[in-house]
């Protein structure tokens, strides 16, 4: 038997007294896309955070690569890519300065590579903008210019990435997200919109269904 | 790791050079308070003179403590820190990097202004490079045992009395001394036992207080 990449065993959330969800169990493998989705307030960022090892989970456990995240931290953290609902992105600092910082924090990526991800998002000329200055859609598209980086970690866990893109660059993003996958990557994400490119490996784990 | 130590250092030049504001108020603060004084208990130079070196460190640490509040809020309210996190490299480093560039930016710039502040009030100038001594061994532990209370109180709405509560009591030790040495050199007396306990306390604080900032963001991150 194969050990999943990422594994959840019996896992309970509670935040301020209010059981989330409990006994979820979930595995995750090399070419999956996982989309949690759920009414506000189901759970769906706590979970994400959980699995990136933001928080500590109430009960229950997380297994990566068959052993508990907690020992797996440093191993974890070189193959995640961590987008939350703020996505790390200083007002202050022009896209590229935020970029080159937060791969930096990562693998590192030269400036060319930058140059051409911020391309990517259609961010082309915006490179030397402070970031203050830019739109709230674009200012999400920073963040996800991390994702066309070369040597971008292989699991992707991304928190409502489709908030204030327009119709154009949610297209391209979910194209982008399902050919990760089918190259061998993983992503879990939460939105509430249907996706029309999928991946082979597609499922969806609806919290609100799931709710105590 | 050094380089990203050095990248962290450069980001945090580029935020404050783009919001000069910050750099300068924990400075105007410091020259406000100061100057205010003689106006208040009057221009007797004996007497300030006596005065001089609790004014000048109480000052100094109302001014450092009141920049810490904000060390880490706006890369909480951003995200920056749950990247920092989530990122391979020891948390304990990036926030020691974090740390040291506060203090370069603020507390030095502190010492730098210091001895002007402190001739004003009518502290011999052989005296200033005690003073001196004194400040820059004593700044960079307050910056770092702040940043322990900042840490903790990141999370809340209004942490700023909490932050105060926790950490005036831990200034003290410092304060004592830093202010000991300076009254001890206007008498006279040796100074060297004070400014090596300084130094020791200070060697403690940079080891030992970059475990408790990284513990303390990540329980904040992970409420």
């Amino acid at each position: 038997m194969t050990v999943a990449f990422l594994e959840t065993v019996d896992l309970t959330c509670e935040r301020d007294w209010r059981v989330l969800f409990a006994g979820l169990n979930l595995t995750v493998n090399l070419g999956q896309m996982l989309q949690v989705s759920g009414p506000n307030g189901s759970g769906k960022t706590s979970l994400l955070r959980l699995l990136s090892g933001l928080m500590q989970p109430t009960a229950g456990e997380i297994l990566y690569q068959g052993v508990e995240l907690r020992r797996q931290r440093h191993t974890l953290s070189q193959n995640l890519l961590w987008i939350g609902h703020a996505a790390g992105i200083k007002g202050l600092l022009t896209a590229e300065e935020n970029l080159a910082w937060l791969t930096a924090l990562q693998h590192g990526a030269n400036a060319e590579d930058i140059y051409q991800a911020l391309e990517r998002v259609g961010l082309k000329g915006f490179h030397d903008v402070p970031c203050h200055t830019l739109s709230a859609g674009q200012q999400r598209r920073v963040g996800l210019a991390r994702l066309h980086l070369p040597n971008a970690p292989k699991l992707w866990i991304l928190d409502e990435p489709f908030t204030a893109l327009d119709k154009q660059a949610v297209a391209d993003l979910e194209r982008h997200l399902a050919q990760h996958c089918e190259q061998g990557g993983m992503v879990i994400f939460t939105t509430h919109h249907e996706l029309q490119h999928r991946p082979s490996q597609f499922t969806e784990l609806d919290l609100g269904q799931r709710a105590v | 790791m050094s380089r990203v130590f050095f990248l962290l250092i450069l980001r945090e030049a580029r935020l404050l050079a783009r919001r000069p504001a910050e750099l300068a108020n924990p400075l105007v603060f410091f020259a406000i308070v100061i100057a205010l004084f003689p106006l208040a208990v009057g221009p007797e130079t004996q007497m300030l003179r006596t005065l001089s070196p609790g004014l000048i460190w109480v000052a100094a640490l109302l001014a450092v403590l009141l920049s810490l509040e904000n060390l880490f809020r706006s890369d909480f309210e951003d995200g920056s820190l749950e990247q920092w996190v989530v990122s391979p490299h020891p948390l304990t480093v990036l926030v020691l990097a974090k740390v040291f560039a506060h203090w370069l930016f603020s507390g030095l710039a502190l010492v730098l202004l210091s001895p002007v502040l402190a001739i004003m009030l009518g502290l011999p100038a052989d005296r200033v490079p005690i003073l001196l001594a004194s400040l820059l061994l004593g700044t960079p532990i307050l910056s770092l045992l702040g940043a322990v209370g900042a840490a903790l109180t990141v999370g809340l709405k209004r942490g700023g009395i909490l932050l105060a509560l926790l950490i005036l009591p831990l200034y003290i030790p410092v304060l004592i001394l830093g202010s000991g040495v300076l009254q001890a050199a206007l008498q006279g007396l040796p100074t060297l036992g004070y400014l090596l306990w300084m130094a020791s306390l200070m060697m403690l604080t940079i080891t030992f207080t970059p475990f408790a900032i990284a513990a303390g963001l990540k329980i904040s991150v992970g409420e």
